[in-house]
């Protein structure tokens, strides 16, 4: 169980997020939504200790963030965040066997390389297992990214705009998997997310910030409303009942 | 060509620049060539390997590769403090002052300049490395405007002292000084080993290195003060040589093509003791003593420097 309590952090004089207190749900996908500059990612950054939070606190699994040990946690609770751009060259293969440093400290056991090798089944990576992270497209790499924190092995992940330079086919296929990461491995997945039907097709739970703020949280249902929407982004958003998902036709 | 064999080429390349070092020219005067020659290769064997190793480190830390430690102004102090003995005490104090006094003088005080600095920096937190670095930057910056407007004011004999120290030397290293050394890269060297597995994931940045479980700022802080001792005690033994760095750093990237730090810091190490034992042979052999090792380092270093960065300009 994730417990944000009273959470707040700011940039000079500027409260970014502002008292925010949120309870995250075992076993389904939660979306942060919300315009530019609400908090999403900061608020994320602050859950998964990225960045310290200026006040109140953050429990995970019972026990208050600041007193987990940092490899521990590593174990429980995983973050990829928007901008991946890594210094160094690595293959796929060697990039998702970071994912499994938290439990093997660099020296890979067996145990470790099986991880690796169902994550990269997983996110079906094996023809480019080889392949240097350069060489691959943006989806693909993205994709590398997402099995490195399968191999990581968390109840709780984390990602910052995820589709982020991402083509609709592969948003899509990315929302597959994780969609099949709660219902199969019974994750806990937390996105920050922008195109909001996305969040209505594939979250069970939304949280609309702005301002810093907590304006409204629910299930999909109740958060996919003209009148909840209006209030988060200050635009009229028709939402329409297409193939029984709820879309938001907001484009003209 | 595997990276084990690439490793055990540089070796055994080092190892046959070494015996050739100990052994050309020697005309069986043992007793006297052996020790003369034998403190020089042991003052080289340090500093390159030192020197390498905390350039690989540094890099891995900024994940910035044209980076070298001489960027938080340690070389600039040293060369300050050089400079501020001969000029309130003349040079003659600098000749007759006690050479491990010296030594241990230097170190701590670079020592002492790195952790006032890391403390300013790393007290508050949420401070950015490189605030650091641009910090250091300008305090070298200072030192070093501060040691040459010295260096105009003071008799033009005196002067010569100290631009002898301002290149690296290997030709007079004190044996005394030269067991203090060991003892104390011996001791940061035992000191870093429990640190050892988080530079491969600390190459990721930092976003990766804490999601993957690292004390990021407390293992930052105590590799970045292994590196300011290393780069201290090299460059109080030898001079400022960390151009150095840069160059095997880098060459040690290319040929071995890894991210392992383990292999490119065993590649670094070798590469640099090739380049100073070769650098030595050269200017002790072909040069005959008219030119000293830093200016050839320095000079080849420089290519290198610009070559670094028209290829990177490329590649963005």
């Amino acid at each position: 169980m994730v417990k944000v309590r009273g959470v707040s952090k700011q940039y000079g004089g500027k409260k970014v997020v502002d008292n925010v207190s949120v309870d995250i749900a075992e076993g389904k996908i939660t979306s942060f939504i919300g315009p530019n500059g609400a908090g999403k990612s900061t608020l994320m950054s602050m859950i998964s200790r990225l960045i310290t939070k200026d006040a109140g606190e953050i429990v995970i699994g019972g026990t208050e963030i600041g007193s987990w040990k940092s490899n521990e946690l590593a174990k429980k609770i995983s973050i990829l965040k928007q901008s991946n751009h890594i210094n160094i060259r690595l293959t796929v293969k060697d990039l998702v066997s970071f994912g499994r440093f938290p439990y093997s400290q660099g020296k890979l056991t067996k145990e470790d390389m099986k991880y690796v090798d169902e994550a990269i089944a997983y996110m079906e990576l094996e023809p480019m297992k080889d392949k240097f992270l350069d060489e691959l497209s943006g989806g693909q790499k993205q994709r590398a990214f997402i099995a490195m924190v399968i191999a990581q092995n968390t109840e709780y992940v984390l990602l910052d705009e995820p589709l982020n330079n991402l083509d609709m086919k592969h948003s899509v296929q990315i929302m597959k998997v994780l969609r099949r990461l709660v219902d199969e491995l019974g994750k806990t997945v937390v996105l920050v997310i922008h195109d909001i039907n996305f969040a209505s097709c594939y979250s069970d739970y939304i949280v609309a910030l702005k301002d810093g703020k907590i304006v409204k949280e629910g299930t999909t249902d109740e958060i996919m409303d003209p009148a909840v929407l209006k209030e988060v982004y200050d635009m009229d958003i028709p939402i329409e009942n297409i193939g029984g998902n709820k879309i938001c036709v907001y484009f003209t | 060509m595997s990276i084990r064999t690439k490793i055990g080429a540089l070796a055994i390349l080092a190892i046959v620049l070494v015996v050739l070092f100990m052994t050309i020219d020697a005309g069986g005067h043992w007793d006297y060539i052996i020790p003369k020659r034998g403190k020089k290769l042991i003052a080289i064997l340090l500093t390159g390997t030192a020197i390498a190793f905390s350039t690989v480190v540094f890099q891995t830390i900024t994940n910035n590769r044209i980076l070298t430690p001489s960027i938080i102004g340690l070389d600039s102090l040293y060369m300050l403090l050089q400079t501020v003995i001969v000029f309130i005490f003349g040079s003659t104090a600098l000749t007759l002052m006690s050479k491990n006094l010296q030594f241990v003088m230097a170190v701590g005080l670079m020592v002492l300049f790195a952790l006032l600095l890391y403390q300013l920096l790393f007290r508050r937190e949420g401070r950015n490395i490189y605030y650091l670095l641009l910090i250091g930057l300008i305090f070298g910056t200072f030192f070093s405007s501060l040691s040459s407007f010295m260096q105009k004011l003071i008799d033009p004999n005196e002067f010569l002292i100290v631009k002898d120290k301002m290149f690296a030397s290997f030709n007079n290293v004190n044996s005394d000084i030269l067991l203090l050394a060991i003892g104390g890269v011996l001791v940061t060297g035992i000191y870093f080993a429990r640190f050892n597995k988080y530079l491969d994931v600390l190459a990721l940045g930092r976003e990766h290195a804490v999601n993957l479980g690292v004390s990021y700022d407390y293992v930052v802080k105590r590799m970045l003060i292994v590196v300011a001792i290393l780069i201290s005690i090299s460059t109080a033994l030898v001079g400022p040589i960390t151009f150095l760095g840069l160059l095997v750093a880098n060459v040690a990237y290319q040929f071995l093509n890894t991210y392992r730090h383990k292999q490119l810091i065993a590649g670094a190490s070798l590469i640099s003791i090739i380049a100073l034992v070769g650098g030595q042979l050269v200017v002790e052999r072909v040069f005959t003593f008219s030119t000293s090792l830093s200016v050839i380092i320095n000079f080849i270093g420089g290519v290198y420097f610009i070559y670094l960065l028209l290829k990177e300009n490329k590649s963005w």
